[in-house]
């Protein structure tokens, strides 16, 4: 099932199936090595539509609530 | 001469490599026309000097900040000049992401060698490279280094010189193809524990734990600065004055005839017969007192903990928590380090806000750090003089800054055209800090401070003396007594205080001491002397970051609510 960061809980994993919107965000997220097909732990969220923590690999990346809204993962367990 | 230019994505480890390399003659500049920071410094490898360059951090050579900008011209012009070699440090726990910009520089036609840093992390978390085997695929020096401990540094420079240029080429949208073709021959991964650090770092990150531990690192901050400032003040820096200075002053004094006017802007007035460094008020005793043994001791503290927080990863994870708070005030989480980087002084506060995205944002945190967020040195003369009576004292002064700073920019983000964009950061893993970089970074920022601090504190002084002695006070007192008496119940005498803040406003402050002000009025006497206007040196800087459009209107801001709140706490209190 296809969901967004925001939605992943604490601990879940995902595949990065798409990102949506702009080039900018792909670019940054790329800079982070994250792109389609990369595997992603969400690692935190903070109340009330905070930023969205994830980490892919050894790097870890906080994404306020709006752009993370627009990486979209498939759930792997 | 030869240069060796340090690149590297954030948080690699950099700074503490170039501070390996380089002795003691380091100099930090802006680059041209901006105000982005990078570090030069000198080696030695047998007879040659070379100049080495800590260009600042880029995660790849397409440029996604200014930041990012200045490190690919710096890049450029190295090239350019033909006697440069890039030295590429690697994140060796995250060999595969880090390539990326490793693979750009060889792309480029100027020598590299690699340096895979953070390689006993590497042990820890269960990741084995094949050096020898990603040599040969790149067929440039690859050199693993533990930056803090020093492992592996001799091997680089000794190597340095073996650097090679255009060794691999690949087309460029196959690029992470690329890497992960690498990535599957020198590199495995087995399962490791978590350490603790790495549990701490997640903990610090959820919101349940993260608050309260962030509340305690912040009040833990605090009561570390005020203990270390005040364990100097006291131990150190007011014996000295005491014990020493005062005696010479002492000796001075009849020489310069006990009084009038050369005596009296030397040494300024005596107390029953006595210095009082906080009263007097000569360029000798008060106008050396109060740089170097009220706000030097904090400002020293300051630092030496807050580059504390910088390098052991902290920061990031503060701007995440405080992320929410932040868009209040039309900012987004990372606007708190540079809230914080003015806590120590506004003028490399303001510039830290050059980062920032929009324009709307950099008016914002300039504007709000400007009117509510003291500097180190006025903190220092406000503990020095509210502290006396308590914390609940120092509470009403610090708790009133603090709401105003809220209430503005709740406005300020309500008014204003546009909307704040959203935090996008790296969080950095946990390290200890490395000795030789904090004490490196410690010492550029005090020696900042007292350049920029003793000529103007000095100037102040000296003018403050003029002031008195030409009248103009007491005829400038007349002029604005309606408002200074009658709206914040100020005594007259205070408008030269206010005078001398557009100076310095720990002098400001220290102008107080004589006037014999109530609890009430030193409370409304140091809010409104941190609201109503930046010093000179913040003025300046704000002028240059806003324009003189934008800075009008803050300015405009900064007077009227400092009017109004003074005037609010003069009917409350």
């Amino acid at each position: 099932m296809a969901i967004d960061l925001t939605q992943m809980k604490a601990g879940e994993r995902g595949r990065v199936v798409d990102i949506q919107g702009g080039w900018g965000l792909s670019r940054r997220l790329d800079d982070l090595g994250i792109r389609i097909g990369t595997e992603v732990v969400k690692v935190s969220s903070q109340i009330m539509r905070g930023p969205v923590t994830v980490r892919a690999g050894n790097t870890q990346v906080a994404i306020g609530f709006g752009m993370a809204s627009r990486v979209i993962v498939e759930q792997t367990e | 001469m030869r240069e060796v230019l340090l690149m590297g994505n954030p948080n690699v480890g950099k700074s503490v490599v170039f501070t390996r390399l380089t002795g003691v003659n380091v100099i930090s500049s802006n680059y041209p026309g901006t105000t982005v920071e990078f570090s030069k410094g000198y080696m030695r490898i047998g007879k040659e000097k070379l100049e080495v360059i800590d260009v600042p951090g880029t995660y790849s050579l397409d440029p996604n900040s200014k930041a990012e900008e200045i490190a690919v011209a710096m890049l450029k012009e190295s090239i350019a000049r033909q006697n440069g070699i890039v030295v590429s440090i690697v994140d060796a726990t995250n060999l595969e992401r880090n390539l990326n910009l490793t693979l750009q520089l060889l792309k480029k036609n100027i020598p590299v060698i690699v340096d895979l840093n953070f390689w006993d992390e590497t042990r820890h978390l269960g990741i084995s490279i094949d050096v020898r085997e990603l040599e040969k695929i790149l067929s440039v020096p690859v050199v693993p280094t533990c930056a803090v401990t020093g492992e592996g540094i001799k091997e680089l420079v000794d190597r340095l010189l073996e650097a090679k240029a255009m060794t691999y080429d690949y087309p460029e949208e196959e690029k992470w193809h690329e890497i992960g073709k690498i990535i599957e021959r020198v590199q495995k991964v087995s399962h490791h524990h978590h350490t603790f650090l790495e549990r701490l770092a997640d903990a610090s990150i959820r919101p349940s734990t993260g608050i309260p531990i962030a509340l305690g690192v912040v009040y833990i901050a605090f009561k570390l600065i005020r203990f270390i400032g005040e364990g100097l003040i006291g131990y150190v820096f007011e014996p000295i004055f005491e014990k020493l200075w005062a005696p010479l002053m002492m000796k001075l004094s009849p020489i310069l005839g006990s009084g009038g006017f050369i005596h009296d802007i030397l040494i300024g007035k005596l107390f029953a017969g006595k210095i009082d460094f906080g009263q007097s008020f000569g360029i000798l005793t008060t106008g050396l007192f109060v740089p170097f043994a009220v706000v030097l001791p904090y400002v020293f503290a300051f630092y030496l903990v807050l580059g504390f927080l910088e390098d052991s990863g902290y920061l990031p994870r503060l701007g995440v928590l405080a992320d929410k708070m932040m868009h209040q005030v039309g900012l987004h989480g990372l606007g708190i380090i540079s809230m914080m980087l003015g806590l120590g002084c506004n003028v490399p506060g303001v510039l830290a806000t050059r980062i920032m995205e929009t324009r709307r944002e950099r008016f914002i945190s300039a504007t709000l750090m400007a009117i509510a967020v003291p500097c180190m040195a006025q903190v220092a003369m406000i503990v020095g003089l509210v502290g006396k009576y308590g914390a609940k004292a120092l509470m009403l002064v610090f708790g009133t800054l603090f709401l105003v700073w809220l209430t503005i920019g709740f406005l300020m983000n309500r008014l204003l055209k546009g909307e704040s964009p959203e935090i996008f950061i790296e969080i950095p893993p946990y390290r200890i800090p490395y000795f030789g970089a904090l004490a490196k970074k410690l010492w550029m920022r005090v020696k900042g401070f007292l350049k920029e601090a003793i000529p103007f504190v000095l100037l102040g002084v000296f003018i403050v003396n003029i002031l008195y002695s030409l009248k103009i006070i007491d005829f400038l007192g007349k002029l604005s007594g309606p408002v200074i008496r009658n709206l914040l119940g100020l005594p007259s005498g205070a408008v030269a205080a206010l005078l001398v803040g557009f100076l310095r406003k720990d002098v400001a402050i220290g102008m107080l001491v004589p006037l014999g002000l109530g609890l009430k009025q030193i409370v409304i006497a140091s809010v409104v002397l941190a609201m109503y206007f930046p010093c000179a040196a913040t003025f300046a800087v704000l002028v240059k970051e806003l324009g003189v459009k934008d800075m009008v209107k803050s300015a405009a801001i900064m007077i009227f609510s400092a009017i109004l709140v003074g005037g609010l706490l003069n009917l409350v209190l």
